[in-house]
């Protein structure tokens, strides 16, 4: 665990940016982290080639820094959505998802207010011709464009996610597919 | 604040870009409606931001100003902004 006041990050293989609220989310979720001291850090490591997943509010915090594209918007219906959700791995050739057949749906649960994903036209086709889109709702729950549950960076090393993982490790959770991207990593390195 | 400079007064006003949807402004827009208050046709719903700078000039509180609002106030992937001084 590095504390976000701390300016270098040790050696490292992956760093995880977790979910849950940072500095109050005021302004936009994520806005006053993604100034946190340790961000230059992350930024450093991302630009030479580090490996880093963004859950929920780590999503927006990468979405903040411009390390991953778009932004996360509040939900059409102005809800705190939690429950789980089905969705479709549409991009299986990341370290986080190579474990997954391309198109497989898997389930894992979303906790959030400020989900939707955006971004505008010319940069969303730029993101599917990258192969940018790595997860999609099946039924969307909050409005994201495109479905987008998910993104990568254009190396296809950093994966930004709203859905939680970490939550579904366990048959008891009801679901292991949390599991699963965890265990892709271990296989990728 | 040392001698040499001064305080000068903005204020930013940050609204979302085009496009890009506003809940908020649209739940505002069916209470207005449901409630016969007027004939509403768009509400867009924003954000206003008073700072109070010390700087040796206009021209670098202005610079300052801008920089604050590129980078951190607003998000350019979804929002846009506006300033102007103000007196005291």
């Amino acid at each position: 665990m590095i504390w976000h006041k701390e300016t270098t990050l040790p050696k490292v293989d992956l760093v995880v940016l977790p979910g849950g609220f940072s500095y109050g989310d005021y302004l936009r979720c994520g806005a006053i982290a993604a100034k946190s001291p340790i961000m230059k850090a992350v930024k450093n490591f991302y630009e030479i080639g580090g490996f880093i997943i963004g859950i929920c509010n780590g999503f927006q915090i990468l979405t903040e820094t411009k390390i991953l594209p778009g932004a996360l918007i509040p939900n059409t219906n102005q809800k705190f959505i939690c429950k789980d959700q089905d969705l479709i791995v549409a991009n299986n050739k990341t370290f986080f998802t190579s474990n997954f057949e391309h198109n497989k749906t898997i389930s894992i649960p979303i906790a959030h207010h400020d989900g939707q994903y955006f971004l505008n036209g010319p940069e969303i086709e730029e993101l599917e011709q990258n192969e940018g889109i790595v997860l999609k709702y099946r039924d969307n729950p909050n409005g994201s464009i495109k479905d987008i549950a998910g993104v990568c960076s254009k190396n296809k090393r950093v994966i930004g996610m709203m859905p939680h993982p970490e939550r579904a490790v366990d048959k008891e959770l009801g679901s292991v597919s949390g599991l699963r991207m965890f265990e892709s990593v271990l296989s990728n390195f | 604040m040392t001698l040499n400079e001064k305080v000068f007064k903005f204020k930013v006003e940050v609204i979302l870009k085009k496009g890009v949807l506003d809940p908020q402004g649209e739940a505002i827009k069916q209470s207005i409606n449901i409630n016969n208050l007027g004939n509403i046709l768009d509400v867009k719903q924003g954000k206003l931001f008073e700072l109070t700078a010390s700087s040796k000039n206009r021209e670098q509180a202005i610079k300052e100003v801008e920089t604050i609002c590129a980078d951190l106030l607003t998000n350019s992937v979804i929002e846009e902004f506006t300033y102007y001084e103000v007196s005291e």
